[in-house]
């Protein structure tokens, strides 16, 4: 599945991160900025892409600029990213 | 006492930081809102954010509430069946009155059969804060066996009142004394208003004092550092702990000579002045032991 147009969620404010998505024609691709890449950059991506499976997304840019985001804010702010893309249902 | 519930500390919904540290808070209950505290544009980001908390952290013994947006709004019945499904311990409704309760409750249900959650485990304080809703306490006190408690919105009830919320707080009398006396009836929690001055500790003391002189039993907070002092104020000072303990010795003592009255420091012990000792004795009880709990 491929989103349809392009959204965001999330800040960027401490603890938070921005997800936006761009509707792409290409497997999932994710650019991240973080502060905390060298140390965390593979986890985030892996959260940002699980959220992304389960909801059956497969094509999708995803830039996310993140300032410390837990795991549960990170899967959040994916999913709010979607639902505003979609404009559907919530893939929670 | 069913439940110890001296504070209930609102947390904006959509505040990531705030939410992952609400167990470090020495707050009793904590009231994650979607209302007030979040934009337009971010309920449904504050919903989905809410709903991940819910599910990842565990933040028991505390008692975990959702002020959702009104049912009557179109974030409302969303919200509820959304944060239901992660079971909070309550929905704290907002512009509560007897159809909004009711409606609530139906959709509580809806989730519980779904999600094969014990039947009325999902629990709803209603948030009095119109006129209309004091004028209706009792009715909505009816409208539901899930209703735990009444939470007094002073700004929002004032404003519809259309007078001024002030420091000393006497414009709130009526409606404290009269949800105080309407929750002590029907055994329920009467949570009072937050004070919104949050750098005045002097205002805020007050405030809470008010609140206990009209039988709050509880009180929510818009800022961490109002906690303490709330959990304080609820806690009997030593003077009254050491009160109580003579009079239910006096008590004993009367008892056993066959009398139904006494004396104590020359005034007059009777049964409900043994029943406000007993009282006081089983609220130092239960908030010792509630912050056990929590530490």
């Amino acid at each position: 599945m491929k989103i349809e147009r392009p959204s965001q969620a999330g800040s960027m404010e401490s603890n938070d991160i921005l997800i936006m998505l761009h509707p792409s024609n290409q497997s999932i691709q994710i650019q991240l900025e973080s502060k905390v890449k060298k140390q965390f950059g593979k986890h985030i991506e892996q959260a940002i892409k699980e959220t992304l499976d389960e909801a059956g997304v497969t094509q999708v840019l995803v830039v996310a600029k993140d300032s410390g985001a837990l795991d549960y804010t990170i899967k959040s702010r994916v999913l709010t990213a979607l639902s505003r893309s979609m404009e559907g249902p919530s893939y929670e | 006492m069913s439940e110890v519930l001296r504070s209930l500390l609102f947390i904006p919904g959509n505040n990531p930081g705030m939410i992952q540290n609400a167990s470090v808070f020495d707050a009793d209950g904590i009231i994650f809102d979607l209302e007030d505290a979040v934009s337009l544009e971010e309920k449904d980001a504050a919903r989905t954010l809410i709903s991940m908390a819910l599910k990842t952290f565990d933040l028991s013994p505390k008692k975990i509430m959702v002020r959702v947006n009104p049912l009557n709004s179109v974030w409302g019945p969303e919200d509820v069946l959304r944060i239901a499904s992660c079971h909070p311990d309550a929905i704290l409704l907002p512009k509560a009155d007897e159809k909004a309760i009711e409606a609530c409750g139906k959709l509580l249900d809806e989730v519980e059969k779904n999600k094969g959650f014990e039947a009325n485990s999902i629990r709803i304080f209603a948030l009095i804060e119109t006129a209309f809703g004091l004028e209706h306490a009792r009715e909505i006190v009816d409208a539901s066996s899930r209703l735990d408690g009444i939470l007094l919105g002073g700004e929002d009830y004032t404003a519809d009142m259309q007078i001024v919320r002030t420091r000393e707080g006497l414009e709130l009398s009526y409606a404290r004394a009269r949800l105080a006396n309407l929750c002590k009836a029907y055994g329920l929690q009467f949570i009072d208003t937050p004070f919104t001055d949050v750098d005045d500790f002097e205002g805020l003391t007050f405030d809470i004092q008010e609140a206990i002189r009209w039988g709050a039993t509880g009180k929510a907070a818009i800022n961490p550092r109002q906690i303490e002092r709330i959990q304080h104020a609820f806690m009997p000072t030593q003077k009254d702990i050491l009160w109580a303990k003579e009079v239910l010795e006096a008590w004993s003592e009367a008892k056993k000579q066959g009398k139904g009255v006494c004396s104590l420091h020359g005034k007059m012990i009777d049964s409900p002045v043994v029943v406000r000792a007993e009282k006081i004795l089983e609220n130092v009880m239960a908030y010792r032991q509630k912050e056990e709990a929590l530490s």
